[in-house]
């Protein structure tokens, strides 16, 4: 199909709104990171070109921070790919108030990340009046402070609640996009549920499955305000992704030019993950178009 | 097929559980709310209770609590109107003129919005308070109008592509400009699609808080940031931050599911529908 051309020069404003409020930053924290260069000490301003990631490389907190980033993040888009695989599953059934169900599992992804986090911290794993704790207390497993003793896995617990909806929800549409037909068929076949589940429904989903883990991927890496009110990074840095240290670096010690720095890696390693996803677009609408 | 007997109970089982670990959490934060600040604190938690009002009033009426809100509704507003203002031409003439260029934008738009915040904050803040733009209303609507443009142009552009091409021709040959046709013809045609993308621009400018945060200081303040100052728990009211708590998120949960039917195009940027 061919659509006449119409008026290109209508995209105009917006990509010159677009250049100027993200591109423009993006070459003006990567001439930061070239400067030495803190807010409090104006005088101390330098450009020391390569040394200043040098210096970020020899931190002894870059690297526990790295695997701290590596460890949440993974960890939590592999539960919420878990959880939101079984709930897509199941929501792929046909039951009674399933519209409901579907309505009510979407909503954790819809609160503010300040709110869900306050929610957790406060009325869920209170080490005294929580939700949680009280459970676990009841079943003799307490008494417990998960925020203070489980730092990091408090905060996977809270993202994973979060953000289990988003994988369900792209799964799920995945699995409505098959053929029924074709699971018919394979039915008839004589084919049992879990060798359906392996040979047809799987591999049907993995487009779907790149899609969601890679922007997950992407979205989890900058998430900031779950550990700010959960755990402000810490107790030390044992909850503190990249995000959040590049946040303590420039607003905490104002350290303008060692947090470009730390800022121009996690745009690399975005930029990588963002790579992967424009290939698995394109190879999808190449598909669509064969 | 229908799933039956044993399967069927397996089924609902299993959809309970989901629903309790996922949504009862949301249930007893609105609970809560109600409940008088000596209940909100009782051991074991108490299910039943004598519901009372005084938690509301006390967020809402004793607090920043509308002054934020008032923050949060401009700007929220405000980025959403801009993005359309500059993403409905944009989808437009992304939508009908197919090629290798407007893909290339349209590769590079997701790229913007797929930027790490922490990539462009620093030099934003710099600049900010050069320009007197840290705490103002205006600064954070510049930032979220960025934050929802790809969004409202990959959504509106995948809706346009929708709409059937003789409608549009039609209007064509009648001589009728792009201008024209946008506002007469693809527009009308796309309401709905128009409503969802504005219900999910509204979620996203509602709910962010890494730039609300850096960028403000007390009177551009936003809901979400006014929410963060509740994580020092000591001597904590509990009924009043459920409330404050459940009243921030109550006009995006509603949005959210009333859209829900977008939110996946909407979070993918097209890739799923």
């Amino acid at each position: 199909m061919t659509r006449p051309a119409r008026g290109p020069w209508l995209a105009l404003p917006a990509v010159i709104y677009l250049a100027v409020l993200t591109q423009v930053p993006l070459v003006l924290t990567l001439y930061y990171s070239f400067r030495r260069w803190n807010l409090l000490r104006p005088e101390t301003d330098a450009f020391i070109g390569l040394r200043g990631y040098a210096d970020v490389l020899r931190d002894p907190m870059f690297w526990p921070v790295i695997r701290t980033t590596m460890v949440l993040t993974g960890s939590v888009v592999a539960l919420t790919l878990v959880f939101g695989l079984a709930l897509a599953l199941l929501l792929n059934q046909e039951f009674r108030g399933r519209h409901l169900a579907r309505t009510l599992l979407i909503t954790p992804f819809l609160l503010m990340p300040t709110v869900s986090a306050v929610l957790w911290k406060n009325v869920l794993l209170d080490p005294t009046f929580g939700l949680a704790t009280a459970a676990l207390t009841a079943i003799g497993l307490g008494p417990v402070d998960p925020l203070t003793r489980y730092p990091l896995g408090s905060v996977i617990a809270i993202m994973t609640w979060e953000w289990t909806p988003f994988m369900m929800l792209i799964l799920l549409a995945g699995l409505q996009s098959l053929p029924e037909e074709q699971l018919e068929a394979a039915r008839i076949d004589g084919a049992r549920p879990l060798t359906l589940l392996r040979f047809i429904v799987l591999p049907h989903l993995t487009r779907y499955i790149e899609i969601a883990v890679l922007l997950e991927v992407l979205f989890v890496l900058s998430l900031f305000g779950e550990i700010f009110v959960a755990t402000s990074g810490g107790p030390g840095i044992a909850s503190t992704n990249l995000t959040y240290q590049i946040y303590r670096e420039a607003f905490e010690r104002w350290n303008i030019g060692r947090a470009s720095a730390v800022g121009v890696i996690a745009i690399l390693l975005a930029n990588l993950i963002l790579l992967l996803f424009v290939r698995v677009l394109r190879r999808g609408r190449a598909e669509a178009l064969a | 097929m229908r799933p039956r007997g044993l399967t069927r109970v397996a089924v609902a089982v299993a959809a309970l559980a989901a629903v309790l670990a996922a949504f009862g959490p949301i249930l007893w934060m609105g609970l809560t709310s109600f409940k008088s600040e000596a209940d909100a604190f009782a051991i074991p938690p108490r299910v039943l209770f004598e519901p009372t009002l005084s938690g509301w009033h006390a967020a809402l009426v004793e607090s920043p609590f509308l002054a934020r809100l008032g923050s949060t509704v401009m700007v929220t507003s405000f980025s959403t109107l801009a993005a359309f203002l500059l993403g409905i031409p944009a989808a437009y003439s992304l939508a009908f003129a197919p090629g290798k260029r407007a893909d290339l934008v349209l590769l590079w738009c997701i790229s913007t919005r797929m930027l790490p915040p922490v990539g462009v904050i620093i030099p934003l803040y710099v600049l900010f308070r050069r320009l007197a733009l840290i705490d103002t209303t205006l600064g954070l609507v510049l930032i979220f109008t960025a934050m929802n443009l790809p969004l409202v142009i990959w959504m509106l552009r995948s809706f346009f592509l929708d709409l059937p091409l003789e409608v549009v021709e039609a209007a064509r040959l009648e001589g009728a400009t792009p201008l024209q046709e946008l506002r007469h013809v693809v527009l009308p045609m796309s309401l709905p699609g128009l409503a969802s993308t504005a219900l999910l621009c509204f979620i996203f400018a509602w709910n962010e808080f890494f730039f609300s945060y850096n960028l403000t200081v007390s009177r551009a303040a936003t809901l979400s940031v006014y929410l963060a100052s509740f994580k020092t728990s000591e001597g904590l009211f509990w009924a009043r931050m459920s409330a404050a708590a459940t009243a921030a998120v109550l006009p995006i949960v509603v949005a959210g599911w009333v859209a829900q039917r977008q939110l996946v195009r909407g979070l993918t940027m097209g890739a799923v529908r």
